[in-house]
């Protein structure tokens, strides 16, 4: 019997991340822990499979060890499948030629014949980065109504920040006539999101044009798309309206952990309808003893100290008189007896020692310039020793 | 360790605790926070190294199958062995087993496939850790022919329980069914391990005499005529049997201890189902002393020595004291809870209040609307 799929998702996880600084050292961006119990790849793939799409290669490069270990086979995401499911698939040595993915464009092109598998209609593009909900079928049923060949979800952000993105100038019924990436003097405030459904004949043909094509950064919003739109393809865009949040920087990863506080929250993670799955630890539940106001604490974790406007992660211990404030414990975190922690985020496996002074409060410390914005990073597994302190808007990989 | 098979009884005390196994049976009762008391089973088999397990059920057990599913959370889910899952099985004439040997009979043919040389029978109504590779390499040094474990412990039950003495050598030299001294004694757990191949002929043996009762036809007249070897194990640390409310009300704070928590839940891991709730969240309003606190959760209100499960919502200027609330109670803003035990999806409404006492905690039945 033939077999087929109608829409196959690729996700491009192998980004390095670097102004994620210590927290990626030593692994993918998209296998950075998030809001207490999950990793930022739970949501794309969670929008996968609630989105019904069961086919998703998953394009790894950078530090890929932790991030293939926590896929597994897929099953905590229902893409454990027969035909199907999902696919770790990293770069690899061919007799002809051999390369690293070269950019976003070059990722997909060599793995065209994972999708040629499928038979798929459409091709689902997605990055490993960002924080949000959404329902791909919507913007899959959108992309068939208008018949582009290519569709660009997209949303309004503030003029002030549209330069960081790739922005999209539309006529009035969504079609697009120009694409500007990271325009110094931008003329909507209409970003994409960096998530594309391509009809896939189209898709092959323009990767393949691309690869031929000297001097290409193998880029989809530097090359591939600018390329189409000028050889008069139809495109258009696909507005997203909802909560949506790229977490590549230390600031915007502080800011998403701290929208999902609260009784009616930015960003919701007690949704029903939309559950995001994730490889839960086996733990048992929080044991708290202590006081904790207006905070995440995850399965695993035994809280004795004071936790103040923070996100814990699975299995931290908080001692007693230890005070958490502001900040993001990612994992596995042994915070020691009176040991303060301000405006911080702690990657997993780390060990503040008793009396340690971590960060300065949130007050002073947002006044800070730098690359964190006077929010202090300690990098994965690291201790610092009793009595130790790490000033605001430091980023420590080492013991101290 | 030698090849192992495991067989879990899901059922049979089900009548000790009527008000949790209405719905369900005695291993699917939820334990301590986002457990099930078969996990300590199943976790000590699979920890154990048995790879085979078999779980005899009887009635009751759609809440059971669905927790253990095909068995992948225990890494049981396997092309040799695994899971298995034993309905009640019997012949034309006959109803519902009603004994453990009745129930095993049903397990014969189950147990004849299997390859393995041991067999390491378990209820599912206590809370333990056990490596029965221990006992078995026990059971191999004394040549036994049927090795039980026992705890030492006060007697407290009121219902059918065995108690018995060994000599120096761990041998059984006197068997109580129901004795009426008290004190400290040496109480059989219901785990037992044997050879397959004798506990095959022993139910053999059973069904052509006619036995029903595992305790009176076949523990008591080997002691007595020293016709079998029956050794007795001891379990050291900490052991909970569920054989009432109380008893499930007391073993469950009894986790609010470091010492205990940390000896049931640390070094080895409990195995259960996942679930894919969202991290507990606490309000500015949120007062917790002395609990534990599940995935799921939302306190708005106060919560002190109290077990909550998955997806428990305690609202404003609620104080729930003492008490274990299940899989997604409801507790409305203003309510006063102390000494209650609620079972899965109960909604106790704005400003009521309900308490119970230790020796009599109040119980709601699942599904309620207070």
């Amino acid at each position: 019997m033939l077999r087929k799929k109608e829409c196959v998702a690729m996700l491009l996880a192998g980004g390095q991340g670097s102004r994620l600084y210590a927290l990626t050292s030593n692994i993918a961006k998209p296998a950075v822990s998030f809001g207490a119990k999950y990793r930022i790849i739970d949501f794309p793939l969670s929008n996968c499979i609630n989105s019904g799409i069961d086919t998703v290669g998953v394009l790894t490069q950078y530090q890929p060890l932790v991030l293939n270990e926590y896929i597994g086979n897929g099953q905590p995401w229902d893409l454990d499948r027969t035909f199907g499911g999902v696919h770790i698939l990293s770069p690899y040595e061919a007799k002809k030629s051999t390369s690293w993915y070269k950019g976003t464009a070059n990722a997909i092109y060599q793995n065209i014949r994972f999708m040629k598998m499928y038979d798929p209609d459409y091709v689902l593009i997605l990055s490993g980065d960002h924080i949000y909900k959404m329902d791909y079928d919507k913007m899959l049923q959108a992309h068939k109504e208008t018949g582009a060949a290519c569709t660009i979800a997209c949303m309004e952000v503030p003029l002030k920040e549209a330069s960081r993105f790739g922005i999209l100038n539309t006529n009035p019924d969504g079609s697009i006539y120009e694409f500007e990436e990271k325009p110094a003097k931008p003329k909507s405030n209409l970003a994409s999101m960096g998530i594309y459904i391509f009809s896939a004949d189209k898709l092959y043909k323009y990767l393949e044009l691309d690869e031929q094509t000297p001097g290409s950064e193998n880029d989809f919003g530097k090359n591939v798309l600018p390329v189409m739109l000028e050889a008069g393809e139809k495109m258009f865009s696909y507005r997203f309206e909802g909560y949506w949040k790229d977490v590549g920087t230390i600031s915007s990863l502080l800011e998403a952990n701290m929208d999902l506080l609260g009784v009616q929250p930015k960003f919701d993670l007690n949704d029903e309808d939309f559950v995001i799955h994730s490889r839960s630890p086996l733990s048992p539940p929080a044991y708290v003893e202590g006081e904790v106001k207006n905070s995440l604490v995850a399965n695993g974790s035994d809280i004795e100290g004071k936790i103040i406007n923070s996100v814990i992660g699975t299995n931290c211990i908080v001692e007693e008189g230890a005070v958490v404030k502001d900040s993001v414990l990612m994992g596995n975190i042994t915070v020691k007896k009176g040991a303060q922690i301000n405006y911080s985020i702690i990657d997993e496996e780390v060990t503040v020692g008793a009396g340690a002074k971590i960060g300065e409060a949130k007050e002073d410390a947002c006044k800070l310039e730098g690359k964190t914005a006077g929010i202090t990073v300690l990098g994965r597994g690291i201790t610092v020793k009793d009595g130790g302190s790490v000033a605001a808007g430091e980023i420590v990989d080492k013991d101290v | 360790m030698a090849s192992t098979v495991g067989v879990i009884f899901s059922s049979i005390n089900d009548e000790n605790v009527p008000e949790l196994t209405r719905v369900r049976s005695m291993g699917s009762v939820p334990y301590g926070g986002r457990y099930r008391i078969i996990d300590f089973a199943l976790s000590n088999m699979v920890n154990s190294g048995i790879t085979t397990v078999g779980v005899i059920t009887k009635q009751n057990y759609q809440s059971l199958m669905d927790h253990l599913g095909t068995g992948k959370d225990w890494d049981l889910a396997r092309k040799e062995g695994g899971l298995i899952l034993l309905p009640p099985y019997s012949d034309e004439s006959e109803t519902l087993y009603k004994g453990r040997l009745e129930a095993l009979k049903g397990a014969t043919s189950f147990l004849k496939k299997c390859k393995q040389d041991y067999v390491v029978l378990s209820d599912s109504d206590s809370v333990y850790k056990l490596d029965y590779s221990d006992v078995i390499k026990f059971h191999e040094e004394k040549n036994a022919d049927i090795t039980l474990v026992y705890h030492e412990h006060k007697v407290t039950k009121s219902r059918y329980y065995i108690t018995f003495d060994t000599d120096k050598e761990g041998r059984l030299d006197d068997i109580c069914i129901n004795p009426v001294a008290r004190g400290v004694k040496k109480n059989y757990i219901n785990v037992m391990v044997a050879r397959t191949s004798f506990l095959l002929n022993l139910i053999q043996d059973a069904i052509q005499h006619g036995y029903n009762s595992f305790g009176r036809d076949i523990l008591v007249p080997g002691v007595k005529n020293k016709n079998l070897r029956l050794y007795g194990y001891k379990l050291e640390g900490y052991y909970a049997n569920i054989d009432s409310l109380v008893a499930y009300f007391n073993s469950n704070m009894d986790l609010l201890k470091k010492d205990i928590r940390n000896e049931v839940f640390g070094a080895r891991d409990v195995y259960t189902k996942v679930n894919d709730s969202a991290p507990a969240k606490f309000t500015d309003g949120a007062v917790v002393k002395n609990s534990l606190i599940s995935d799921g959760c939302v306190i708005e209100g106060t919560v002190e020595n109290c077990i909550l499960f998955r997806g428990v919502k305690i609202g404003k200027g609620a104080v729930v004291k003492n008490c274990i609330l299940m899989t997604d109670n409801y507790v409305g803003h203003d309510c006063n809870l102390a000494y209650v035990v609620s079972d899965k999806n109960s909604i106790i409404r704005d400003n009521r209040v309900l308490a119970g006492c230790e020796l009599q905690p109040y119980f709601i039945g699942k599904g309620s609307l207070i």
